[in-house]
């Protein structure tokens, strides 16, 4: 068996699993946020008045809750949503609760890996899409909506048809001036928003050994936008290293069989690679930054669960150290360890010293919530995943999706622009 | 089931123009419904009648998570999707949360069947029949899951140790 299958075999009290199989899975951990809370509460209303209890939780310690999307709150609905979610956690003794204003908290995605949340071999849930993320330490990390994550949080398991694998081979080293976002959006751009649709996207091959834990969680971030049901890495000591260091103890690894088997395998040589965007409107949409279309940015938006990772402000900060920008340049770290390491190493007043305006973490502008959203007819560079109509804004703003080298680059000329291009 | 269709002739209509961003902090099903297909077109709101069935092409649903866009269409009196496939949470959250049918079609369907046809799903013989046409097409076989939960009316009626 492969490692998800492995994982859904042992989480299903099975001894083995093939594709298509259906099984029940216990869930591990399981996450909600500031929009998929609110959503299960308003569920578990519906499921009081049919007399289904919604007394207690299956366990409270596996659940943990995210203040991300609206935050902090803009107006009164969000506000109250941050109190709903409050009293919800109060109410049912969840003590995971990262709140904003008090101390670490960031996008649910992030706190996943910073606060070591998750475990190889996990089978974990949560209530938003980019819970693919997650997959990048090992673990089955799948994206649900609020009526699957109510179902989890009272009965601890949930449906899934085992996924086929695809494996990407990644062979070779990333270039100084490729990212795993340029490698992802490539392979989003050869197999299309559906090309990975239902099924795993494995990541594995020297160049990914020789990855970072956080240009995996990139890669399997954007899984979601190929629409694969998760994404995943084998966990190796790096994600041993990786969690320990937050605080994570008796971390094991779960591999797939030598002789696991894969529906499809794709290879990949990062030798080759160059820096990649994601044209309006959609994130398969993809050329090489040296072709891109000649067009006058006003923004450059580095933020998300996706781009603004402590990996990705250090590569940012490669590019702004001793420059200015030319258009308006927000930078939203995703947590606030990621804030508070990037001030200790200086990595702020680089940003502050370029003219960048650093918020607070924030799903924020990247799906049009708030702080920093798009006008009519304005264009944007952004380390985020998505670019469909509207989704940073207004209607008929535009994205490029781009890595946080090419998205620093671009503030600094005020156009798409490749990292070795920079004067 | 019965209904008249609103086709939107194109793929990979995206939870962001199903119920654009700007609205996930709304939780009020009836409000949420007055933004449905906001994104893509302002007019479905004013044109929608209980009943109806929506038919677009490939990956429909793509995107977020958000059970905000089944719960919009449906609370706008939409009760089935055709599509050429679906995105998959879409397709899962339709289901578990009983809001509407997902119904994949093939080609000839979606060729066949215009803007405002009246066509009935009869679910039990995988047939989606044009009734202002005339013409009869299949549809996609539910998975045997995926039919006993439609069948119970949703994730929290399905009893999966009965089986």
């Amino acid at each position: 068996m492969n490692i998800v299958e492995k994982i859904l075999a042992r989480a299903s009290g099975k001894s083995s699993v093939s594709p298509d199989d259906v099984v029940f899975a216990n869930v591990d951990k399981v996450m909600l946020h500031d929009v998929s809370g609110p959503g299960v509460i308003k569920v578990f209303d519906k499921l009081k008045n049919q007399g289904i209890s919604v007394d207690k939780l299956w366990d409270p310690s596996k659940v943990w809750v995210a203040e991300d999307h609206f935050v902090p709150s803009a107006e009164k609905v969000s506000a109250e949503n941050i109190v709903k979610l409050s009293n919800f956690t109060k109410k049912y003794g969840i003590e995971k609760h990262f709140k904003y204003g008090m101390g670490q908290y960031g996008i649910c995605h992030t706190l996943s890996h910073e606060e070591a949340l998750v475990m190889p071999g996990d089978v974990y849930v949560g209530g938003d899409s980019h819970t693919n993320t997650t997959g990048a330490l090992g673990a089955f990390a799948c994206g649900l909506g609020h009526t699957d994550v109510a179902y989890v949080l009272l009965n601890g398991n949930i449906w899934f048809k085992v996924p086929e694998t695809y494996y990407f081979k990644i062979n070779g080293k990333l270039p100084d001036h490729v990212m795993a976002k340029d490698l992802i959006l490539k392979i989003i751009g050869d197999m299309g928003t559906d090309g990975g649709a239902y099924r795993t996207m494995q990541f594995g091959g020297s160049g990914v050994d020789d990855m970072s834990v956080e240009s995996r969680l990139t890669l399997c971030n954007m899984t979601t936008e190929a629409g694969a049901k998760n994404g995943i890495a084998e966990p190796d000591q790096k994600v041993i290293d990786y969690l320990s260091s937050r605080g994570a103890t008796n971390v094991n690894l779960v591999n797939g069989d030598d002789d696991a088997e894969y529906a499809k395998i794709f290879e990949y040589e990062l030798s080759e690679m160059e820096p990649i965007i994601a044209k309006p409107f959609s994130p398969a949409n993809t050329t090489v930054v040296r072709e891109a279309p000649s067009v006058e940015l006003d923004k450059s938006y580095i933020g998300s669960c996706t781009g603004a990772k402590y990996e990705d402000l250090e590569a940012v900060a490669r590019i702004l150290k001793g420059r200015k920008v030319k258009i308006r340049t927000e930078i939203l770290p995703a947590a606030i360890s990621i804030y508070q390491r990037a001030m200790e190493n200086g990595l702020l007043k680089i940003f502050l010293d370029a003219g960048v305006t650093v918020g607070p973490p924030t799903c924020g502008a990247c799906c049009g919530a708030h702080m920093g959203v798009l006008a009519k007819d304005e264009i944007c560079i952004s380390t985020t995943n998505r670019n469909f109509p509207g989704r940073m804004g207004h209607i008929e703003s535009q994205t490029y999706l781009s890595s946080p080298l090419v998205a620093a680059a671009s503030a600094v000329t005020g156009k798409i622009t490749d990292p070795r291009d920079l004067k | 089931m019965k209904g008249n269709i609103i086709k939107y002739a194109q793929d990979n209509i995206d939870t962001d123009v199903i119920i654009p961003g700007q609205y996930l902090k709304v939780h009020d099903y009836a409000e949420l419904a007055t933004h449905a297909m906001e994104g893509l077109d302002p007019d479905f709101h004013s044109k929608v009648k209980e009943g109806d069935f929506i038919l677009s092409g490939r990956n429909f649903g793509c995107g977020s998570s958000r059970e905000h866009a089944p719960i919009a269409l449906s609370y706008s009196g939409i009760k089935a999707v055709l599509a050429l496939s679906f995105a998959r949470i879409f397709y899962r959250n339709a289901v578990d949360g009983a809001f509407l049918l997902p119904i994949e079609i093939d080609q000839d369907a979606y060729d066949g069947i215009a803007e405002g046809d009246e066509i009935e799903i009869n679910v039990s013989v995988n047939e989606v029949k044009n009734i202002t046409k005339n013409q009869a097409y299949k549809m996609k076989p539910f998975s045997e899951i995926i039919g006993k939960i439609i069948t119970a009316g949703g994730l929290f009626k399905y009893k999966p140790d009965q089986d």
